[in-house]
């Protein structure tokens, strides 16, 4: 019983957006009528010289898990992400945390919202440059006025963390991208806020950095558990650490749900063609292609829902019939064929066309 | 002229334009019986309009109108200027008592320490005491010291109005549309022309006077380099501050001022070189200094007097810009590297 209300909590919804709609523009409520689902927006913004933001965003934030925004340039990610902490003011809808409206709030509560509850980690890292790494990690902190001694310790905690240790008296120019993002994350962390909001948090680093910095968040949230809304445009970033999954086109929402689900039954030719370029085998999990019952039959060996098709391939040493028991935490919860792993690494709509020939 | 004055009788009013006539002087011209080319026609400027009729006035008229407007409204204006204004006369004199009067042995190593403190090169300092000692040995010294002290105040002001003003501009649209006319006037006027107006409202002995035209001409740079650094603050950073709910306060003080530093103190850098080059011209109105030197040798025709007075000012105007210069590089060496 115990157990089931918690799991129960941890997928609580700890954001809501309802209805969002963000158009730019001299007089964007007169155009909000004309919008419905998958309008064009090239369209709408030859005849009413108005550009669609944000067309009718309705997504869950699950609190403690990380929810990826993903999208193409211009598809409304940042417009999206900085409405959470009201960065950017919306045309209509709501925007719900703990039952409040984010966007009826006055100014004092916007602002203590945005000291105790949200903190924002940026692509350009936007540290202050006539800052130390210290003072800028204790950015937080200092807005809320809080003792300068507790605020140091915790900002140094952090820098550690982040293994910045060393650096806290350096300007951030004297840092590389990545150990300055790095200063960001543990400014973030500094803040103690349970949401952080990341926008394309990583983009601007190069690939190896980036993997790095990617399992330091994993790594991160494992015991921190935090809110996270985090922005890419890179599928393979939003795979690898990725809890729910949104994808945004031209301002509106194609698909969203659980990553693995989407690769699997994508909805929309646009996220056929975003997940047609992936490496299945790597991104594809053990437990989001098993059958979830027990099998009678013999079965080769045992693997853990968490890991990846390629792991399971390797394992199996090439073999293509075999049947393996998955385990979650050493509990069977299921069995998987070899079968069923090859046809999973075919794309879903050469399968389809294949069998319809 | 006769053209005019068969215009205005053709439209009857000869009598109006005679009921003006006081006494009238016969011209040369009409002596001498000269015909004028008939291609030879004046512009009907008030001048020559009032030649053919005695009741419409003349050009000078208008200047004398404008100046008695001017008289008018002196008392008045003086009652609201001059306490405002007093401050200004007290701090100038004060400040020309205490660097003329503290001895020169006192006064030196100061300098060496605050130009030391604020350059930190030994180079700029070193040639700082050279120029001193230049000036002591050539007895410019107390001169030189005047125009310092006129200089270091009216900086001083300026920075104390300029910085605020700027800030204003930058935060509001409308401030700014409001301001950049008046800024723009300032820049754009003959320097002269300032010396005029304030010479009609405050007497010609108060230091105010010349402290105020130093001060409009030397502020513009300050003014509009504060605002143009504000708003050159980097947005990312500004989304960052106000991400994390900086209040109005924290984001002023925390971020813009500080980032906006580098171009403040080079609107600084240009202020006190205008206030140098105007402190110069303002000796027109009794203001001490190296600049009476100057003016005595164009007066006298002493080439010497005005050349060494010449060389001080050069030098003068070397020391307060590699100071001001360094210390602004020193600052964005910490920033930017
Ligand atoms: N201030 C603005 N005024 C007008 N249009 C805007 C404004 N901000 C964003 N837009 C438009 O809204 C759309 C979404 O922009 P947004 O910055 O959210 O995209 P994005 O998904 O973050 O893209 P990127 O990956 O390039 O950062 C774009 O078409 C953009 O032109
Ligand atoms: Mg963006």
């Amino acid at each position: 019983m115990m157990t089931t209300t918690q799991s129960q909590k941890s997928s609580d919804v700890a954001i809501s957006i309802r209805n969002l709609f963000k158009i730019f523009g001299d007089d964007p409520k007169s155009v909000l009528p004309q919008l419905h689902d998958g309008i064009d927006k090239a369209d709408v913004q030859r005849k009413t010289g108005h550009v669609i933001g944000l067309n009718n965003i309705n997504v869950d934030i699950q609190s403690g898990k990380i929810t990826v925004i993903m999208g193409l340039s211009g598809s409304g990610k940042s417009t999206l992400i900085r409405h959470i902490n009201r960065l950017i003011e919306p045309t209509a809808g709501e925007i719900l945390l703990d039952g409040e409206n984010i966007l009826n709030l006055p100014d004092d509560k916007l602002r203590q919202l945005r000291q105790t509850r949200m903190s924002m980690v940026f692509q350009k890292f936007a540290l202050l440059p006539h800052r130390t790494v210290l003072q800028n990690t204790m950015l937080a902190p200092m807005v809320r006025n809080e003792d300068k001694v507790k605020s140091e310790k915790e900002a140094r905690y952090w820098l550690s963390r982040v293994e910045l240790d060393g650096y806290e008296d350096a300007y951030p120019h004297q840092l590389s991208g990545g150990m300055q993002q790095r200063v960001g994350i543990a400014r973030a962390l500094t803040s103690n806020a349970d949401f952080m909001l990341m926008d394309e948090a990583f983009s601007a680093l190069d690939p190896l950095i980036r993997t790095s910095m990617q399992d330091l968040l994993l790594d991160l949230q494992e015991d921190l558990h935090k809110t996270i809304i985090f922005i890419t445009h890179d599928l393979d970033e939003a795979l690898k650490i990725a809890d729910h999954l949104v994808v945004l086109k031209d301002g509106f929402v194609v698909q969203q749900g659980n990553p693995q689900h989407i690769i699997l039954n994508p909805s929309d030719p646009y996220i056929e063609e975003f997940v047609s370029d992936i490496n299945r085998a790597r991104v594809l999990r053990v437990g989001s292609v098993m059958k979830p019952s027990k099998t009678t039959k013999k079965t080769a060996g045992s693997i853990d829902s968490k890991q990846s098709l390629e792991q399971l391939i390797a394992q199996a040493d090439g073999d293509v019939k075999g049947i393996y028991a998955v385990t979650e935490k050493d509990k069977t919860v299921g069995h998987i064929e070899m079968t069923q792993v090859y046809k999973a690494l075919v794309r879903y709509n050469l399968t389809t066309s294949r069998r319809a020939k | 002229m006769a053209a005019f004055e068969n215009v205005f009788s053709f439209f009857g009013l000869s009598e109006w334009c005679d009921s003006g006539k006081q006494k009238a002087l016969i011209s040369l011209k009409s002596l001498k019986n000269e015909e004028t080319a008939w291609w030879d026609i004046p512009f009907p400027s008030l001048d020559n309009l009032h030649k053919a009729c005695a009741s419409i006035p003349q050009s000078r008229d208008l200047t004398a109108s404008l100046e008695d407007g001017f008289l008018y409204i002196r008392p008045s204006l003086r009652t609201v200027l001059d306490p405002i204004t007093q401050p200004l006369s007290w701090m100038l004199d004060s400040a020309l008592y205490l660097f003329t009067n503290t001895p020169w042995w006192i006064l030196l190593p100061l300098f060496m320490l605050a130009v030391q403190w604020s350059a930190r090169s030994w180079k700029i300092t070193a040639f700082v005491v050279s120029c001193i000692i230049f000036y002591l040995a050539t007895d410019h010294y107390s001169y030189a010291m005047q125009t310092l002290s006129i200089i270091f105040v009216c900086t001083v002001l300026c920075v104390v109005i300029g910085v605020p003003t700027g800030i204003l501009m930058a935060r509001s649209n409308t401030v700014q549309r409001m301001l950049i006319p008046i800024l723009d006037m300032l820049q754009t006027l003959p320097t002269f022309v300032y010396l005029i107006p304030l010479i009609f409202i405050f007497k010609i002995t108060e230091p105010k006077l010349y402290g105020l035209a130093i001060i409009l001409y030397a502020i513009v740079p300050v003014i509009r380099l504060t605002d143009l650094g504000i708003r050159l603050v980097d947005k990312d950073v500004i989304e960052a501050a106000n991400a994390y709910g900086m209040t109005k306060r924290q984001l002023l003080f925390n971020v813009q001022v500080p980032l906006a530093m580098p171009n403040i103190m080079a609107g600084v850098n240009q202020t006190i070189m205008m206030s140098l080059a105007m402190v110069v011209i303002a000796s027109l109105v009794s203001a001490p200094g190296l600049g009476t030197l100057v003016l005595d040798g164009i007066n006298n025709l002493r080439l010497g007097v005005g050349f060494m007075a010449g060389i001080g000012i050069v030098l003068l105007a070397i020391i307060l810009d590699r100071v001001s210069k360094s210390a602004l590089k020193r600052m964005n060496k910490t920033y930017h590297g």
